[in-house]
């Protein structure tokens, strides 16, 4: 039906005139161009600003496994957290990383199902990022619980005290979604990477070529390969996406099924995974265009794959808007003490007020700029946005949490908690975690899925050299 | 062996090839073509129907699991919440994580299951052309263990459908 249609007017879809859409890859680029480029970072040296980034964040990386060591020797009180705030930078934290990680799973589950191709360019960097922003994200809880020696507890395992865990609580529903989320993104990943790696085997030498060859699984390509694997992915995609769904509305009921007043509200699960992605888009864009300008990748990560994100930046970013207003109106409307007055301490009269705006700004007030053209086309303007972005996400977990902690129902207990240097450092650690094994990824394996930036040029398509031989017959004709 | 310029010379050349009656054949291309399937006349991948398998199974044992250790072995009461069949609401997120979690292991084992993989060693391995498939290359491979393929034959019905270079590879 559609092939008929489209032979009438006897050009490609990508070619045809009147229909001004950007190619996904510019300049005409050839299938072995783009292998080359993007295979070509992995096999030459890495430039400078690579050391630049990596030392440091690995001299991070090892602040974050002192603080865990001092903290794991000495114990827990070495936080800054105490009763009632027995919830603080940890939990913010997490919160906070995985959250990140949502933008990953959305580009490569959910744009594949809405077959948003531009996808391509970026999912395997974010999906990468997915990955190591989990494992930072489980870090937090696992050595939260107190006693890391113990975190086996969790896990449904008969044992000698004939303990079972308690399955009605959103605690243990956390441990499921996560540890589901981080092992169905690891697959994920690494099926889309199989192809790829097979693409770094038959260039490699040496123990390169063993290297990836053994990790490419002996992957050939053949069209009978090809066909289950497209509908491997395509599951993959389809579980993924209520997936990613479930896991930040399971981390909100953490808060929304408890009864404590600002934690207390049904708005939670759409609100965390909007902002979520919202967070999570951000953190791509911090870390791919610098990628972008520093490999040359101007022609595959274009400036409409910017845009397109910084759109659904602006989407989301006002979504969170929306749900912090609809979160005051509620605690209004609702008529309940105890909510109403969490809420006006959390905006007008308590003591992280400042946080409160902070957020407010960052999160919702900033990325109304993109609602302009010139904006999303200017680099700098994005890299700025986005990293207030990053900022107001980690302050709108700050002020969920601790905020509605420190002032709960006794005014007896009431106090202003800040964290301590451990925790601080814990964090600052964190980051240097996160950016040492993206630099890590972007040393060893392939930014950009090759395989399936190659499925979206024009060229691709089985018709392509049909439509082009139909124009030439007509344009000769017409002459 | 046989490679072909583009991914259309290819599409073509499989239709005649699927048409010649050929059974073991294949196509090797740097990303999935799209219409390939038809044009080599194979059906849709059955691999769903593993997945399905380790969905239900995911979800039985959470289930079986949740009311299990919950129910008879230890229940636990908190805040004076009872534990019985009622109780199912609070076990479904944890029936929901096990049943994605296990259907994406049926995927992925499946998958390599199906394609018999990982196979590190294959004849076509030995083959200088046969690396090309993974840059931009698009290779068609008939077997001499199909019941159509004769030597001469087959050489001369792949030149015919346009084939650039054409390899004799040994298994």
């Amino acid at each position: 039906m559609a092939n008929t249609k489209t032979a009438n007017t006897a050009v490609h879809p990508s070619e045809a005139e009147g229909v001004v859409r950007e190619p996904l890859v510019l300049n005409n680029r050839s299938l072995g161009w783009i292998t080359d480029r993007i295979c070509g970072i992995v096999e030459n040296r890495q430039p400078f600003v690579w050391w630049v980034l990596f030392v440091p964040s690995v001299v991070l990386f090892g602040c974050l496994v002192f603080s865990l060591v001092y903290l794991v020797s000495t114990g827990v009180g070495v936080w800054g957290m105490n009763h009632p705030v027995a919830w603080g930078w940890d939990i913010v934290n997490f919160v906070f990383w995985i959250g990140i990680g949502h933008a990953g799973t959305l580009i490569s589950a959910i744009l594949f199902l809405t077959r948003q191709k531009w996808r391509t360019s970026v999912n395997r960097a974010s999906e990468a990022m997915t990955l190591i922003a989990v494992m930072c994200a489980g870090l937090f809880p696992g050595f939260h619980v107190g006693r890391f020696w113990m975190v086996w507890f969790l896990a449904p395992i008969p044992n000698s005290n004939a303990i079972w865990q308690n399955f009605k609580s959103p605690l243990l529903w956390d441990v499921f979604a996560v540890s589901t989320y981080f092992t169905v993104s690891v697959i994920f990943w690494y099926i889309g990477l199989i192809p790829d790696l097979a693409t770094l085997r038959d260039r490699g030498k040496g123990l390169a070529k063993k290297a990836y060859g053994f990790f490419a699984l002996g992957w050939r390509g053949g069209n009978r390969q090809w066909r289950h694997y497209e509908m491997a992915y395509l599951i993959l995609a389809a579980i993924s996406t209520p997936l990613v769904l479930s896991v930040h509305s399971v981390v909100s009921f953490d808060f929304a099924t408890s009864v404590i007043p600002g934690w207390h509200t049904t708005i939670f699960p759409p609100y965390f995974v909007a902002g979520a992605i919202f967070g999570g888009f951000a953190m791509v864009l911090t870390l791919m265009l610098p990628v972008r300008k520093l490999y040359g990748l101007e022609d595959l990560i274009t400036a409409k794959h910017i845009d397109n994100m910084a759109k659904i930046i602006l989407l989301t970013g006002t979504i969170v808007g929306y749900a912090y207003i609809m979160e005051l109106f509620i605690s209004y409307y609702a008529a309940n003490k105890f909510e109403g007055d969490a809420f006006h301490m959390r905006i007008l009269s308590g003591p992280y007020r400042w946080a409160y705006y902070c957020m407010f700004f960052c999160n919702v007030i900033a990325p109304q700029v993109f609602w302009f053209h010139w904006s999303r086309h200017n680099l700098w303007m994005v890299f700025l946005i986005v990293n207030i972005v990053n900022v107001g996400m980690w302050f709108e977990r700050f002020v969920i949490i601790p905020t509605s902690l420190a002032q709960d129902f006794l005014p007896g207990q009431w106090g202003y908690y800040s964290a301590s240097w451990v925790e601080k450092l814990m964090f600052a650690g964190s980051f240097g975690m996160f950016l040492m094994l993206f630099l890590l990824f972007i040393r060893f394996l392939p930014v950009i899925a090759v395989s399936e930036v190659k499925g979206v040029l024009p060229e691709s398509d089985p018709h392509y050299h049909d439509w082009k031989r139909i124009r030439e017959k007509r344009r000769g004709a017409k002459r | 062996m046989a490679e072909f310029s583009s991914a259309t010379e290819l599409y073509h050349a499989a239709e005649k090839v699927r048409d010649a009656g050929f059974r073991r054949w294949d196509v090797h291309t740097p990303y999935p073509v799209h219409g390939m399937d038809q044009a080599m006349g194979l059906g849709k991948s059955w691999l769903s129907a593993i997945v399905l398998m380790g969905g239900i199974t995911g979800s039985s044992v959470a289930l079986g699991l949740q009311f299990f250790t919950q129910v008879s072995l230890y229940p636990t009461v908190v805040q004076d919440k009872p534990t019985n069949f009622f109780t199912l609401p609070a076990f479904f997120p944890v029936t929901f994580e096990l049943t994605i979690l296990l259907s994406a292991f049926a995927t992925v084992f499946g998958l390599l299951g199906i394609l018999m993989l990982p196979r590190w060693n294959h004849p076509l391995f030995n083959s200088g052309l046969f690396s090309k498939f993974s840059n931009d290359g698009f290779l068609m491979v008939i077997e001499s263990r199909d019941p159509k393929f004769k030597r001469e034959k087959t050489k001369e019905l792949l030149e015919e459908m346009g084939a650039g270079a054409i390899e004799e590879v040994n298994y």
